[in-house]
């Protein structure tokens, strides 16, 4: 157990949402293996008001620790770590948070390509990065940036998706593994939890 | 998009360093490759060759160079809830003081400062108080003096002010001039701008309170380190310190030393 759990914190999976993915995580989180023995980073699209309303309503649905990212907090497995209000979130070499208010990408931030770019870089083939729904054209180029440096692309299928075109950008223009609807997401993630 | 390797990025943070004495070597640096990638696409380099034979050879360049790679984004009342703590447990623990300093590092273009400067006025402190404000970007500081912001943005910070715990008409405290808003110089009369360089410069006196919002987050926690053990030798005994919405002393040797207050990034120094 204690072995493979250091061989599967290896693995990484980002999230990204916009319009709609609210809906799916609060189907997905309930049904994930505990403890989760992967990173998770989830970065959501949300109203600058820089309230922890929405980390307490995704915690109300897992018993897995759900937090907003801290500046310079390391990376752990285990934990469901959320895009602060209002910062991009960066990952270090080192496998430490690093925050940036810097300009909005896509309109937003904090931006789902950002996250899915840097977490490319540190992850590398370790990394899945995950697309809901949205009403954007963010996470797009992150997905291209995790498939360079060999991770894998997943998308939720737009027909499931309240707003259908952050996958179905996503779609178009890379190389996506697995277009998933809400059960295939929460099985797929589920496979990885070694 | 271009994307820098981390080599060549080396070479530039030396570059910088031994030519211009700018030291971006604990900046934190998923960031400053963002930035330093984010220049090279504006300003259209070709190859990254010539990027760097601008930087070695153009020392006008350098300037607008080195002033990208800072964030500079900020606003009125960012975090009202924070700003209603200063209001509700700061301040009036401070009113007693003969004289009040206060140190906004890491200043921006100002808006930070006058909002300081409209809850010290509301407490009826700002008569005694002196608010120094510094940046390492000379180009945020001339804007800050001018005392002016977009007149867009005055119905997000008038909301902003009401959150913080704000009970005045807002727009009091500025005249409109075409798309500007003004404020007033009474304001502006406790504030004195000036460069400072948290990666390089001392302390420069003893402050009651410091604020230094987001500003920690773009350095390497060497260098917060650093940054940290200037404000504590800035700070009396029960003097504040206060970090940006995400920014913590838990990483640092001061934790011990500081009590937290609740719910905001705002700490007292106890030892
Ligand atoms: C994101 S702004 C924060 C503004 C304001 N404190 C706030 O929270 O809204 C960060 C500021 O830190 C300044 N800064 C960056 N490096 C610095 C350094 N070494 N010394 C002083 N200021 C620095 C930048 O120029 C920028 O104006």
């Amino acid at each position: 157990m204690a072995e493979n759990s250091i061989i599967t914190a290896k693995k990484a999976v980002v999230i990204g949402g916009s319009t709609g993915s609210i809906d799916v995580l609060l189907q997905v989180l309930p049904v994930l293996s505990v403890p989760l023995t992967y990173i998770c980073i989830i970065v959501l699209h949300r109203r600058n008001t820089a309230d922890s309303t929405l980390a307490h309503l995704l915690s109300l649905k897992t018993t897995i620790p759900v937090r907003e990212v801290e500046d310079k907090e390391p990376v752990r497995p285990g934990i469901i770590y959320l895009a602060p209000a209002d910062y991009h979130v960066l990952i270090e070499r080192d496998r430490t948070f690093a925050l940036d208010d810097s300009e909005k990408v896509n309109y937003s931030r904090p931006s789902i390509d950002v996250t899915f770019e840097s977490a490319a870089e540190v992850f590398g083939p370790s990394l899945i990065g995950v697309l809901l729904s949205g009403a954007n054209a963010d996470g797009t180029a992150g997905l291209k940036a995790i498939k360079k440096k060999g991770g894998l692309l997943v998308t939720q299928l737009p027909a499931t998706a309240q707003a259908a075109m952050m996958p179905q950008q996503a779609i178009l223009n890379t190389q996506v593994d697995y277009i998933l609807d809400i059960q295939g997401i929460s099985s797929l993630l589920n496979n990885l939890n070694l | 998009m271009v994307m820098i390797e981390d080599e060549q990025m080396d070479l530039l943070l030396t570059d910088l360093f031994e030519r211009y004495g700018y030291d971006f070597t604990h900046y934190a640096r998923a960031s400053l490759k963002r930035r330093i990638n984010r220049v090279w696409s504006l300003d259209k380099f070709p190859s990254f060759a010539e990027l760097r034979y601008r930087i070695r050879n153009d020392s006008e360049y350098i300037k607008r160079f080195v002033e990208e790679l800072t964030v500079n984004v900020t606003e009125m009342f960012r975090d009202p809830f924070f700003y209603r703590a200063l209001r509700t447990d700061v301040l009036p623990t401070l009113a007693a003081k003969p004289f009040i300093r206060i140190w906004h590092a890491g200043c921006s273009t100002g808006e930070e400062v006058f909002s300081m400067a409209i809850l010290l006025k509301e407490a009826g402190l700002l008569h005694k108080s002196l608010l120094y404000a510094t940046d390492i970007n000379p180009d945020v500081l001339a804007s800050a003096r001018k005392g002016i912001v977009a007149l867009s943005q005055m119905k997000q910070y008038s909301e902003n002010y009401v959150l913080s715990g704000g009970v005045a008409d807002f727009s009091m405290y500025y005249t409109a001039q075409y798309s500007y808003a003004k404020f007033l110089d009474e304001l502006a009369e406790r504030m004195v701008f000036s460069t400072h360089n948290l990666v390089s410069d001392r302390s420069f006196n003893e402050f009651d309170l410091i604020l230094c919002r987001n500003v920690l987050i773009y350095f390497d926690k060497a260098l917060q380190q650093r940054v940290l053990s200037l404000f504590d030798e800035s700070l009396g005994l029960l003097s504040y310190l206060a970090l940006g919405a995400k920014e913590t002393l838990r990483f640092s040797t001061l934790e011990t030393k500081y009590r937290p207050l609740n719910g905001e990034k705002i700490w007292r120094k106890i030892v």
